[in-house]
């Protein structure tokens, strides 16, 4: 072919930022002499919307682009990768790409997400295939040795998992009878509830082929022929994508009767949503599943014994699941030579909120999170000082600068009375009021509690109060003793981390940003604190 | 605009969902997705289908956020409050967009044509303050551009 070869993100993040109107444009102005493919993004959104063009040399990228400089771009030559302000030169050159290891978004943001093609060329399916040729026990070992830890918060190796459900016995499932004989599911958790994070978001629009194989894997390996995906209702695109990767997958024989010619039957149903943030949690995940209001579950029994309608059931993160093929392919080692103490392989790190280089960062474990946010991130987007940085989601400690040399590990934050959760990093300059949100965090786990335990369900709307009255200056010692009391009801006495890591955020904003709780700190001095 | 709720043709999506496992909430994103809503009349309908109590389906239903009793506007802004928007702004554009619109959350405007939805994250935090208006991600608001893109939305 010697038409013009363009690339534009369809990633909703580069569409909350233009990314149509620029394809539009550049279709109007190439007509018939370019084709456009839409891809996932790589991640950079400072860059986005972000061009891509073939060239002799390679990839050339232009961005920020918006519509209105498309004209300008064609004029200066954008078909040879002409120079131009908006020009980016080889994608991969740019620093925060180019430090990266992406093994999991290797492909993201490269090709039609929905190109099986696309994907094969680029070493999709081949974990899958080894997978196959290994046998179960194999894989399962595998899994094991790469160090892979849940990456949807709680960090529980994945491969002992797998086992658990491997070894069990598949149960007889009476109200259905399309599960008749006995069966064991894979479930994959998309309901990327923490705010901050958006890695399963633009796996599932940039690279869903990757869960798919996953999840086949998982299959395989623990003798499971029903996958389901839960995705969240916020993210109709993600949606979109991956019912129309499934269908494909099911076309090529990747799901179905065969799976992957394994000679076993495996597919996945996506089910969506409804709202509400507990249903993230496994076992509330599960009852939502069934049917039910999203209660979560008292453990034991562990889902992998007696999970999704009582059967033994995997339930992974997305980015777990998407982190298998390459362990497969490429083996154990190759994953569990990268990482930091226990947190082996890499993390996709999500840099959001005010900050200067928002994006996808996936590395092996270790950068300190001064290092994530003001070398790799740049700052903040406002320009004033960083004054604080939630790690792990609405349930995650915020971080002064005086902690930034955490190295961003599992039990490195732990050992910090935090956590990395999801690994979404929220940067929040010095205008932010820490009062307001450990106010906010009580309202939010109020609004979302599952109402099974009382210090949860009570202690929380009770905890909104102390807050409120602690902002306007009311009895204010007294009540910070009160606001720290609750808050060791709701750690110890909570039946799930939602309640029982809420005092996260509030205690550590007591704790590290203590000048906002206190008398001298009124609204009206804070206001006059962020007008300075 | 969506139809009245119309018990026949509520029977028979119902049917088409439920007899798949745990099919309580394909049904009533179904319904919702058919009519707005998953008004109280389609109550009784689901537990006779699903061989349920109305208490029961009552207590789903209201248990999660996203079913409403009543179909919303002609469009839906779903604005996030989350923390990643709180730290670019996203209290002063929430409150921007209440006086812009004239109605608080959950409200719809007198002429029927927005609601107004409150939604705790987007995966769009890296672009914040971030807002779904329909199924079309917006990024980077402000009051200005917020009011652009909600009159480009008759
Ligand atoms: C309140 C709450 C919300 C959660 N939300 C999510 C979520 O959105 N996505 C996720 O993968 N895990 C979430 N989790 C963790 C899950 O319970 C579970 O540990 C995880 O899905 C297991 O998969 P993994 O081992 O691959 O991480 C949440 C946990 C709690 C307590
Ligand atoms: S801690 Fe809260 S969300 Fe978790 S089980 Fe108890 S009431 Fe439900
Ligand atoms: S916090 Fe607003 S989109 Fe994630």
């Amino acid at each position: 072919m010697t038409g013009v070869r363009l690339y534009v993100p369809a990633d909703a993040a580069a569409r909350a930022l233009g990314a149509d109107a620029v394809a539009s444009a550049l279709a109007a102005g190439f007509g018939a002499a370019a084709t456009i493919t839409r891809t996932g993004s790589r991640g950079m959104f400072w860059l986005e919307p972000m061009v891509e063009v073939d060239t002799p040399a390679g990839r050339i990228a232009y961005g920020p682009v918006a519509a209105s400089d498309v004209a300008g771009l064609i004029a200066a030559g954008l078909a040879q990768g002409g120079a131009h302000p908006l020009r980016l030169g080889p994608p991969g050159a740019i620093g925060f790409l180019r430090d990266q290891t992406r093994l999991v978004f290797a492909r993201c943001g490269e090709e039609d997400p929905l190109s099986l093609d696309a994907y094969r060329a680029r070493g999709g399916l081949a974990g899958l295939a080894r997978a196959v040729s290994l046998g179960p026990a194999a894989t399962i070992k595998e899994v094991l040795d790469s160090g892979l830890r849940g990456r949807g918060g709680a960090g529980f190796p994945t491969g002992i998992k797998w086992r658990s459900v491997a070894e069990a016995a598949p149960a007889p499932i009476t109200p259905s009878p399309r599960y008749g004989q006995g069966m064991k599911f894979i479930v994959c958790n998309a309901d990327e509830g923490d705010s901050g994070t958006f890695a399963d978001r633009m796996l599932m629009e940039g690279d869903p082929f990757a869960l798919i194989e996953g999840m086949a894997i998982a299959a395989l390996a623990t003798g499971a022929t029903q996958g389901f995906v839960y995705t969240r209702s916020e993210y109709p695109q993600a949606i979109a994508t991956f019912d129309a990767a499934l269908a494909i997958a099911r076309k090529a024989g990747l799901l179905g009767a065969d799976c992957a010619g394994a000679g076993r039957a495996f597919d996945i149903t996506q089910r969506i949503g409804a709202g509400a943030y507990v249903c993230g949690e496994e076992t509330a995940l599960l009852e939502s599943l069934e049917g039910r209001r999203g209660q979560v579950r008292a453990k034991p029994p562990l889902p992998a014994h007696r999970g999704l309608f009582g059967a033994p059931t995997v339930v992974n993160n997305v980015i777990t699941l998407a982190s298998v093929p390459f362990i497969l392919s490429e083996g154990a080692g190759a994953y569990q030579g990268l990482g930091h103490g226990r947190s082996r392989g890499t993390m996709p790190i999500q840099l959001a909120g005010n900050i200067r280089h928002g994006g996808l960062y996936e590395t092996a474990f270790g950068p300190s999170l001064g290092t994530l946010v003001q070398d790799i991130g740049g700052g903040t987007a406002t320009g004033r000082a960083i004054r604080a940085v939630q790690v792990g989601g609405p349930l995650g400690a915020y971080f002064p600068p005086a902690l930034f040399d955490t190295p961003f590990d599992y039990e490195a934050f732990a050992a910090r009375d935090g956590l990395i959760g999801h690994g979404g990093v929220v940067v929040f300059d010095d205008s932010v009021d820490m009062a307001e949100q450990a106010r906010f965090a009580m309202e939010f786990c109020a609004e979302e509690s599952c109402g099974k335990c009382t210090p949860c369900r009570i202690g929380s709307t009770r905890g909104k109060e102390v807050v409120e009255k602690i902002i306007a200056g009311e009895r204010v010692e007294q009540n910070i003793a009160l606001l720290r009391d609750l808050c060791d009801t709701l750690k110890f006495g909570s039946l799930c981390a939602l309640g029982g890591f809420i005092p996260y955020p509030v205690l550590s904003a007591l704790t590290h940003f203590p000048e906002d709780f206190t008398l001298t700190s009124t609204p009206g001095a804070r206001a006059a604190r962020r007008a300075a | 605009m969506y139809p009245p709720f119309d018990a026949e043709e509520a029977r028979a999506l119902i049917a088409a969902h439920a007899d798949q496992p745990g099919a309580a909430l394909p049904i009533l994103h179904a319904l919702q997705a058919r009519f707005g809503a998953v008004p109280a009349a389609a109550i009784p309908l689901i537990a006779e289908a699903l061989n349920l109590t109305r208490a029961e389906i009552h207590g789903i239903v209201s248990f999660y956020h996203d079913f409403r009793s009543l179909p919303p506007g002609r469009h839906r802004l779903r604005l996030c409050r989350a923390e990643a928007c709180q730290a670019m702004g996203g209290a002063r554009l929430a409150q921007a967009a209440q006086r812009l619109l004239g109605i608080g959350w959950h409200e719809t405007t007198a002429d029927g044509r927005i609601t107004l939805e409150p939604v705790f994250c987007l995966g769009l935090c890296a672009v914040a303050p971030a807002a779904l208006l329909d199924d079309a991600p917006l990024g980077r608001l402000d009051a200005a551009k917020l009011e652009t893109a909600l009159e480009a939305a008759p």
